[in-house]
């Protein structure tokens, strides 16, 4: 009885004891395996049809996975600063052929691809991914606001994003705002606010991520861009009455040019620059000040 | 208590040897190898690879199709049989029986890894005329499908030790399953939120991880594999079927037999 009551005390303590110590190694298993690891592998097979005949019908299982692995790649990438996304576009691509209407696959996956920066700066490759993505859920009118934004926007290509958002307005269910887009394009407006709408239905349509938070930043520079522009248009008007320059905001509010403080987008008050320039309190909050005025207007 | 040892082990893999389903599956697995090259021949510029791959992914397929069908049956057929009772009557301690059993199928996938790794060699050699440097590395993925075998069949004991035959390969071959998709658990898990990041964490490193053990895709493009990734993966396999075996013994022993 004693060596009973022995053998269950030992063997109950070595299960512990050894499953405990596994988890330790699978530490030291994944370190001396890397994290590419399980993406180098996937490419592989490098054809999402092949995979889809080998999944024996679990393919959107298999989608799911490769989407999660696609996700997992890019945040890698952006977390080490990289400037090369190789495995992105394959990775996107079989995650879609394996489920052609993951929907979040084109949506969020043709944001990575298409943004120079934090991205993969591949335009072309978002195109194809959402003109696929539209192929595949034509009822979908949100794949071609994307398609118009990556179009406008990574492209400066203003024929084709009409085409995408005047496409796109006809499908049914569609915003009335992409007729709005449509005409924007038409006049190639390439504009803050055109910049900030196009922005601002990119934030809408992502679910909780980096892509969404990506979409935040962009809005948060382009507003703090408006901003500084709107406030040097009126810097520039009290100059031409005054023969001066501002010191401060309280000259403008008294000339009635301002009615209060002017404040950013975190709510701190816009800096005024000895010749007249603005500035925001702390430039660091701010991923892509003055890049959408930076960029040099296209020839259409 | 080491020759008692040896004599269940030495009577389970002779038990496995006869038994039909192994010679069976042997067969079928050595066929399939062997048709590796006539696959090849459809194909154009992936000959070797075709052979690599399916040889590879044969030994491991059927090697955890044996560990499983024949785990299953470890206990409860001796329990079926009434030969239990004959064997425990003697000096034999249930810990002995469950981990001689062990023991002994573990010799049997050793053998049957070895001969169709003998086998799977043979159609190389036939395919490429002669071995490479390359070749040799391929021993490595056999020898991680060893330590891969190594835990199925721990964990199929486990199982087999409570549970019914039928249940028993569910439950073991679903855990294969999960366990081949163990570094996506992880990554489930580092994107997961509150509680579901702490269950899939959980999850993942409680169950087994059979992906780090699949180096098959590896080999097969002649990328080394680091000396660090043998020793631990061979750690880490010794570790996980101890516990599962050390589990096994103690749902034995608790056990009313009568």
């Amino acid at each position: 009885m004693n060596h009973k009551r022995t053998a269950r005390a030992v063997s109950a303590l070595m299960a512990l004891v050894l499953l405990a110590t596994s988890v330790l190694t699978r530490h030291k298993i994944e370190a001396a395996r890397g994290q590419q690891a399980t993406l180098e592998e996937v490419l592989y097979i490098p054809s999402g049809k092949v995979l889809k005949r080998m999944s024996l019908g679990y393919s959107t299982l298999l989608a799911d996975i490769y989407w999660t692995r696609a996700v997992q790649y890019f945040g890698n990438r952006l977390q080490q600063r990289a400037i090369r996304y190789d495995l992105l576009a394959p990775l996107l691509e079989i995650t879609t052929d394996l489920d052609p209407h993951l929907i979040v696959a084109y949506q969020t996956g043709s944001i990575f691809l298409a943004q120079r920066g934090a991205g993969a700066g591949q335009p072309d490759k978002a195109v194809a991914l959402l003109e696929k993505g539209i192929r595949e859920n034509p009822n979908y009118w949100r794949l071609y606001f994307t398609l118009g934004f990556v179009h406008f926007l990574d492209r400066k290509d203003y024929k084709a994003a009409q085409a995408a958002f005047e496409s796109g307005s006809k499908v049914p269910g569609a915003l009335a705002w992409m007729k709005v887009m449509a005409a924007r394009m038409a006049e190639r407006r390439h504009d803050i606010s055109t910049a900030i709408l196009l922005w601002k239905g990119i934030y809408d349509s992502q679910p909780e991520g980096v892509a969404r938070t990506n979409a935040l930043q962009h809005l948060q520079s382009l507003q703090a861009d408006a901003s500084m522009e709107e406030l040097e248009r009126r810097i520039e008007a009290y100059r031409e009455r005054t023969g001066t320059l501002p010191h401060e905001w309280t000259d403008l509010i008294r000339e009635g040019f301002l009615r209060a403080m002017p404040l950013d987008p975190f709510g701190e008050p816009f800096k005024l620059m000895s010749d007249g320039t603005t500035q925001v309190h702390d430039p660091s909050l701010y991923t892509y000040l003055g890049e959408f005025r930076s960029e040099k207007k296209p020839d259409h | 208590m080491k020759s008692r040892l040896a004599a269940i082990a030495l009577n389970t893999f002779r038990e496995a040897v006869r038994d039909r389903v192994l010679y069976n599956l042997i067969i079928f697995a050595l066929l399939l190898v062997a048709s590796a090259p006539l696959f090849s021949q459809i194909s154009i510029g992936i000959e070797r690879l075709v052979l690599v791959n399916l040889g590879l992914s044969s030994i491991s397929l059927f090697g955890v199709i044996i560990a499983i069908f024949i785990g299953i049956g470890l206990v409860s057929k001796e329990i079926e049989k009434k030969t239990l009772y004959t064997i425990l009557s003697r000096p034999v301690r249930r810990w002995e029986f469950v981990f001689g059993k062990y023991v002994g199928l573990m010799v049997t996938l050793v053998v049957n890894a070895a001969l169709m790794t003998l086998g799977f060699y043979v159609a190389l050699l036939l395919t490429e005329r002669k071995l490479t440097g390359d070749d040799g590395r391929l021993l490595v993925a056999v020898y991680f499908i060893i330590l891969e075998l190594l835990i199925v069949t721990a964990i199929t004991l486990l199982f087999s030790s409570f549970s019914t035959p039928i249940f028993s390969a569910i439950f073991a071959f679903a855990i294969f399953v999960i366990g081949t998709f163990g570094e996506d658990l992880r990554n489930f898990a580092a994107m997961g939120h509150g509680l579901t990041k702490w269950a899939t964490t959980g999850a993942a490193y409680l169950l087994p991880n059979f992906s780090s053990l699949n180096v098959i895709s590896q080999v097969v493009h002649g990328q080394p594999i680091s000396s660090s990734l043998i020793l631990f993966n061979t750690v880490y396999a010794l570790l996980y079927s101890g516990a599962a075996t050390a589990a096994a013994v103690f749902i034995f022993e608790h056990r009313d037999l009568k």
